[in-house]
């Protein structure tokens, strides 16, 4: 790489005060034409950009972002990474993901600060207590960490927890990933960014896609903020806008767009090393390197393009994590904000074919696709690249809402992130 | 919070209602058995996800329990109307506002 991120690029440039730092990629105007475009400057759609020229060596492709690197889900999200899903198909793909994850500050030249902590699950009553169960027994089968914590165990590994949870929220039980854990969400964009820009890739930012225009030959005629561009191959990775973009595209899909919302505390000394999820009543929290409590609410039940939730949502987590907490009653809550999460009806992802030809989707991700990143580039990768699905993203087609073969992990695993 | 007229019990707080979902999404007619594999996905999966105008039906749950539906604006959040269950939408002048992205 042109320039390598290191411990002595870091000295060197502390001579000039941090003043001569290159951009940490190019701003390119877009070609009249490429191989391959990718619609969606977010994670998911950088991570695809990245491992096509990395996998596939396919480098003349470009990303169309309608505003800036990351400045959609990607950056609002609370960054719980894991992989305990339930079913087989997610399970292989979470887990992918999870596994890319581990490696991948290295393989990027870029500190994502991914960072181990584990996640616990709590259950908070008997049937909590038997899906728990199932769940962690359906992971280890899959070969993905996931084991039982009791009541005593939960307490030690997160002494933070009040198990009587106010009486209205005991804790019976919860179940461990430790191999799971947090990220920076920015600097996933940005090191994807960086590192396809290295191999080529024309991230363009501030540019909207418009509309589509198919042609004999196969191509596709994207109509940008900046202009007509060709393309051989296009793929849709707009998480939130997902059915507006395949409206332009002139086909459906049975994705919902809702307000998911987040929050985040004053900061404070650490306090709480892990991530506590509590699917039940919709609460997780972990705590920033920064020292802030990083909170996320439950999905609104309306639809919504607006990036702001309802009140209530927040008020119903926070209710509850006071519960669990009490100590953290007198905590000040510094922001809140929302973004637009693309949910599924099985709450599993669309990595899939479209009814237009050389055009791809990858989409309804909803409330848990940061975990997702990496293994959804690389697999959407290979589904752009090769045409074809492959054992990993062909269970995830969009022709389930026809079939009825579903990935359901609502009940399951899903319900948050 | 949204505030949701109730076209029986009046304007309501949207922690009153439940089940918000697409409006004027009727069971085809053909029923249980002789329906098709296209029609039955089409009623339990398929749904408008528009970015403007759009119609909705909320349960007034913890009110009158009736179901009612809502005109609702899905980027400003605004609420052009509520009308009973069963009625058509009322004409509302700028109901055509489109929002592209
Ligand atoms: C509050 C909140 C908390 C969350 N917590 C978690 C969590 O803890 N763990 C987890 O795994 N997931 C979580 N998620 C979900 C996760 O953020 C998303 O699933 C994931 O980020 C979506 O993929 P993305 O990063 O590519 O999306 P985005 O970053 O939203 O990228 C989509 C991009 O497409 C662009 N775009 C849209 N339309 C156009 C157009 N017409 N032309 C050009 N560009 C366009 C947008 O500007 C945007 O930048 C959370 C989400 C939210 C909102
Ligand atoms: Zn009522």
């Amino acid at each position: 790489m042109k320039n390598r991120y290191s411990i002595f690029s870091l000295i060197r440039n502390a001579f000039s005060y941090h003043q001569e730092w290159p951009p940490a990629w190019r701003s390119p105007e877009p070609k009249k034409s490429y191989d391959a475009v990718i619609v969606g400057g977010g994670g998911h759609g950088l991570a695809t950009a990245y491992y096509l020229a990395k996998n596939h060596g396919m480098t003349n492709i470009a990303v169309l972002e309608k505003g800036w690197l990351g400045g959609g889900n990607t950056a609002r999200n609370t960054t719980i990474i894991r992989s305990n899903y339930l079913w087989d198909e997610s399970a292989k793909l979470y887990e992918h993901s999870v596994k890319l994850w581990e490696g991948l500050s290295q393989e990027l030249n870029y500190n994502v600060m991914f960072s181990q902590r584990g996640v616990l699950n709590l259950a908070h009553n008997q049937h909590d207590l038997r899906e728990l169960s199932r769940r962690i027994n359906a992971n280890r089968l899959n070969g993905v960490d996931s084991e039982f914590l009791n009541p005593e165990e939960v307490k030690k590994f997160c002494p933070a927890i009040d198990l009587r949870g106010g009486g209205r929220y005991p804790v019976l039980g919860a179940s461990l990933q430790r191999r799971g854990g947090t990220a920076r969400h920015d600097a996933v964009a940005w090191g994807y960014a960086r590192a396809a820009d290295e191999l080529g890739v024309d991230v363009i930012q501030n540019c909207p896609v418009l509309g589509f225009e198919s042609h004999a030959d196969g191509s596709i005629t994207i109509n940008s903020g900046k202009g007509p561009i060709k393309a051989g191959k296009v793929g849709l990775v707009v998480a939130g806008h997902s059915s507006v973009i395949a409206d332009m595209a002139g086909f459906r899909l049975p994705t919902e767009s809702r307000p998911l919302q987040a929050l985040v505390s004053e900061p404070m000394k650490p306090c709480i090393d892990t991530v506590v999820m509590s699917n039940a009543v919709h609460a997780y929290i972990s705590q920033s390197d920064k020292g802030e409590l990083v909170i996320g609410a439950g999905a609104d039940a309306y639809i919504s393009y607006g990036q702001k939730g309802s009140g209530h949502q927040t008020e119903h987590t926070l209710a509850a994590i006071c519960e669990m907490f009490p100590q953290f009653r007198r905590v000040k809550m510094m922001r809140q904000w929302g973004g637009i999460v693309d949910t599924n009806p099985d709450a599993s992802p669309i990595i899939s074919k479209t009814p237009v030809a050389n055009m791809f989707i990858n989409c309804g991700w909803g409330t848990g696709g940061f975990k997702g990143t990496p293994g959804s580039g690389w697999t959407f990768a290979d589904l752009i690249a090769s045409g074809e699905p492959d054992d990993m993203n062909a269970p995830f087609k969009l022709d389930r809402f026809k079939t009825g073969y579903l990935v359901d992990e609502h009940g399951a695993a899903a319900v948050a992130h | 919070m949204l505030l949701i007229e109730c076209p029986h019990c009046g304007p309501r707080a949207e922690t009153e209602y439940a089940g918000c979902s697409e409006a004027h999404i009727a069971r085809p007619e053909s029923g249980g058995l002789d329906m098709t594999d296209a029609e039955w996905v089409e009623w339990v999966f398929w749904r408008k996800n528009t970015k403007g105008v759009y119609l909705e039906r909320w349960n007034h749950a913890a009110g009158c329990r009736r179901w009612i539906n809502c005109m609702r604006d899905t980027v400003t959040n605004e609420i052009l109307a509520t009308y009973k269950a069963g009625e058509k939408p009322p004409k509302i002048a700028d109901a055509e506002r489109e929002y592209k992205f």
